[in-house]
């Protein structure tokens, strides 16, 4: 077998994936290595100043965090000083920074949040809290998508699928947003979510008779990146309710048949036989989800740029917007590496959590 | 244990009607086959008994409660699928158990029901392996007894064993005979192997076009075949259906003859014929006896294709109106090709059917 068709035209064969290879290499695995490369420069979009290599350096002054306890003002007697509304006072951090030396490490950088802990004040204090605040966003953009969306995807997979008159128009219906570009969708939602005539609002207002005031669900922090978490998940739904579709017609009709004479319920079939036989298809689903999610770029360029008070900052965001918009290469370099090795390491548990326990 | 009544039963798909009016009355403790032609409606007859499929029209009773829109879980039955339909992702025991589990029987009523039904198959050993480590043999069983351990009333076999090879289906067979035997149980089992359905049933049910041909004990089917499909279809090598003309009749026989048949007198027992029709004689080739003086003989043909099977020799015959002849000769004997050949028989076990029509029931 060793001279089998398959070897002898294996010259051939790498001819004919020459093209494809070329540009994969060129567009994916290239810029990859220079993202690597240039995250430990001070690389410039332009700049007259030549590159110099920096090392870890960019990384450490974008991850850099640490928790502060600060202590309260205290006057000579030594009792706590309180302003007239009896709110402990606490010295700047920033001052602090610059005249204890046990400070020292903390110059530069900023409170990210804090909380009440005795009559000590706790803080996390950051040196890029746009980074930080993008972090958190684009990780509560996955963990709310990701469970939403594949679980609605498999609701609508499960009603589409059965056998009734018309049930390809359903299907088609709940695809149709994903042909559509995110960018369209994106510029369509933003006069949905208007704050003063939008659909959303009005929708809303005959709905309750009046009852429910108008938001500006894209102006107003606490809800502009829910908002953007919704229609994320509506438009890309139906994409996952075919791959959902596929797994549920692998799985062979008679043992439903078989659960229905062993008496299983509806809820049972579903435990027993459809859930366990979408297993691998879960996988692929969440996997996929969890990428797409956190790749969150286009929707907030069109919708917020990033605002209300940085409310719906993304990573990928943050990657482009400091690579170009602030000319800073290595910045948006080592956001990209930071993202694709959190990807990478999620994907990795993910793989490693749903792996097959069956053997 | 249980009764099984049909009445008038008729399924429709869409205007296609391919249950046309079932009756059928099967007894406690009975193992009844269906068998007939490919898509003749036994699998869906099988599935509206056990549910699967609604019923269009007539009465289905298990026990004298009329079931028609009962749910399978609760109509008392278990089904044994051709394609096993055991839970890929369960062991063989949690397969077992399935139904307990869903019924939320106690774990140790549970346990040892499934140990009683792992026992009677002989699988102790292979209770927590996962299906994809089985052979089909084994699968077959693991589903067989499932439908054990839901102690049912009415057991139903959907071709369970054509997915078997050879060796391993005789075994299943034989297995599922002893199960019958064991459990009493009422059983119905749908096949077109006629092996399975002669040895296992107690009585087969004929079905062509979802019209049944006849019912009967399989050597009731076979001595007596109501009609010139029953006869064609039970047994093998399958009924020669020889084209002769009536000469005369008298009440209960006939003469008949043609080119190759000297004339013989055999009984009529099926249609009712009169002088001049043109018949089929039914002759089985087990019952053909070749003869070496030609003008003892009774039929006349030409050898064109002899087989040597060791146990028994069936050779083809041309007969001299040119029509096929199978005859089925004990012990191994050699023929040759080409070569005129007489054959006697015993007039009393041959067949006459009308030549007119398909020769099965129609509505
Ligand atoms: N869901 C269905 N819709 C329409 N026609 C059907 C359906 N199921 C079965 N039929 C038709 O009903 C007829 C009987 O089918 P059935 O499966 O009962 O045949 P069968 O006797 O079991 O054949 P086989 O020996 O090949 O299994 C066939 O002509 C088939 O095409
Ligand atoms: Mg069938």
């Amino acid at each position: 077998m060793a001279d089998s068709k398959l070897t002898r035209s294996n010259r051939t064969g790498w001819l004919m994936s020459l093209p494809g290879f070329t540009l994969v290499a060129l567009f994916i695995i290239v810029p990859f290595f220079f993202a690597f490369g240039l995250s430990m420069t001070n690389q410039r979009l332009v700049s007259p100043n030549p590159t110099k290599y920096v090392g870890l350096e960019n990384y450490r002054q974008m991850l850099d965090i640490a928790l502060v306890t600060l202590q309260p003002e205290r006057d000579a007697s030594g009792t706590v000083i309180r302003d007239d509304e009896g709110t402990i006072q606490y010295p700047r951090l920033r001052r602090l920074s610059r005249s204890d030396p046990a400070f020292e490490r903390y110059k530069g950088m900023r409170e990210w949040f804090g909380w009440q802990s005795g009559e000590s004040h706790k803080a996390v204090v950051v040196r890029d809290p746009l980074f930080w605040i993008a972090l958190r966003n684009t990780l509560l953009f996955v963990l709310v998508v990701a469970p939403v969306q594949g679980g609605i995807a498999l609701g609508l997979a499960l009603l589409v699928n059965q056998k009734l008159r018309g049930i390809n128009a359903f299907r088609t219906i709940y695809f149709m947003p994903v042909v559509v570009s995110i960018v369209v969708v994106s510029l369509l939602w933003r006069f949905i979510y208007d704050g003063n005539d939008g659909l959303l609002n009005n929708l809303l207002d005959t709905l309750s008779f009046g009852a429910i005031p108008g938001v500006d669900w894209l102006g107003n922090p606490s809800t502009a990146l829910g908002a953007i978490m919704a229609m994320s998940i509506w438009q890309a739904v139906g994409f996952h309710m075919v791959i959902w579709l596929s797994g549920l017609q692998t799985i062979s009709p008679t043992l439903y048949e078989a659960a229905d004479i062993e008496g299983a319920s509806k809820w049972q079939a579903f435990r027993y036989v459809t859930w366990p036989g979408l297993r691998n298809t879960a996988v692929l689903v969440i996997i996929v989800i969890t990428m797409q999610a956190f790749a969150l770029f286009a929707q907030i360029d069109v919708m917020t740029n990033g605002g209300p008070l940085d409310s719906t900052q993304s990573l990928v965001f943050q990657a482009v917007e400091r690579g170009y918009g602030k000319q800073d290469i290595s910045g948006g370099s080592v956001i990209s590496v930071v993202l694709f090795v959190l990807v990478l390491a999620i994907s990795l548990v993910q793989r490693w959590l749903t792996r097959d326990r069956q053997n | 244990m249980a009764t099984l009544s049909m009445s008038g039963l008729t399924k429709r798909f869409g205007d296609i009607e391919v249950i046309r009016g079932v009756d059928i009355d099967i007894a406690d403790g009975e193992f009844v086959v269906f068998v007939g032609p490919s898509g003749c409606g036994k699998s869906t007859l099988l599935r509206m008994i056990a549910g699967l499929e609604d019923i269009s029209g007539g009465e289905l009773r298990i026990d004298d409660h009329l079931v028609n829109d009962m749910q399978p879980r609760d109509r008392g039955i278990a089904m044994v699928f051709q394609t096993y339909a055991i839970f890929p992702h369960m062991s063989v025991r949690e397969n077992l158990g399935f139904g307990l589990t869903i019924a939320k029987v106690p774990k140790a009523e549970k346990e040892q029901r499934v140990m009683q039904a792992a026992r009677i198959l002989q699988m102790e050993h292979l209770l927590d392996r996962r299906p994809s480590q089985l052979s089909g043999g084994q699968r077959q069983r693991v589903a067989i007894g499932r439908a054990i351990v839901r102690e049912p009333s009415v057991f139903l076999f959907d071709e369970p064993l054509s997915n078997l090879d050879a060796a391993l289906r005789m075994d299943m067979r034989m297995e599922i005979g002893k199960l019958h035997e064991q459990l009493g149980a009422t059983m119905i089992y749908v096949t077109h192997d006629q092996v399975e359905a002669m040895t296992l049933a107690d009585r087969i049910v004929v079905i062509k076009d979802g019209i049944v041909q006849q019912v009967g004990a399989p050597m009731e089917l076979y001595h007596q075949p109501a009609n010139r499909f029953v006869a064609g279809f039970i047994g093998s090598p399958s009924m020669n259906f020889l084209p002769v003309e009536v000469q005369s009749v008298d009440h209960d026989s006939a003469l008949v003859a043609s080119t190759s048949l000297d004339a013989v007198r055999v009984p009529m027992r099926v249609e009712p014929l009169k002088s001049g029709d043109q018949a089929l004689l039914g002759l089985r080739p087990q019952y053909l006896v070749p003869t070496n003086e030609q003008d003892a003989g009774q039929l006349h043909g030409t050898l064109s294709l002899v087989e040597r099977l060791g146990s028994e020799t069936v050779v083809d015959v041309n007969t001299r109106e040119n029509t096929r002849l199978v005859a089925a000769i004990a012990d191994d004997r050699t023929f040759e090709t080409g070569t005129e050949i007489a054959f006697t028989f015993d007039p009393n076990r041959a067949h006459l059917f009308s030549a007119a029509g398909d020769g099965a029931l129609n509505k």
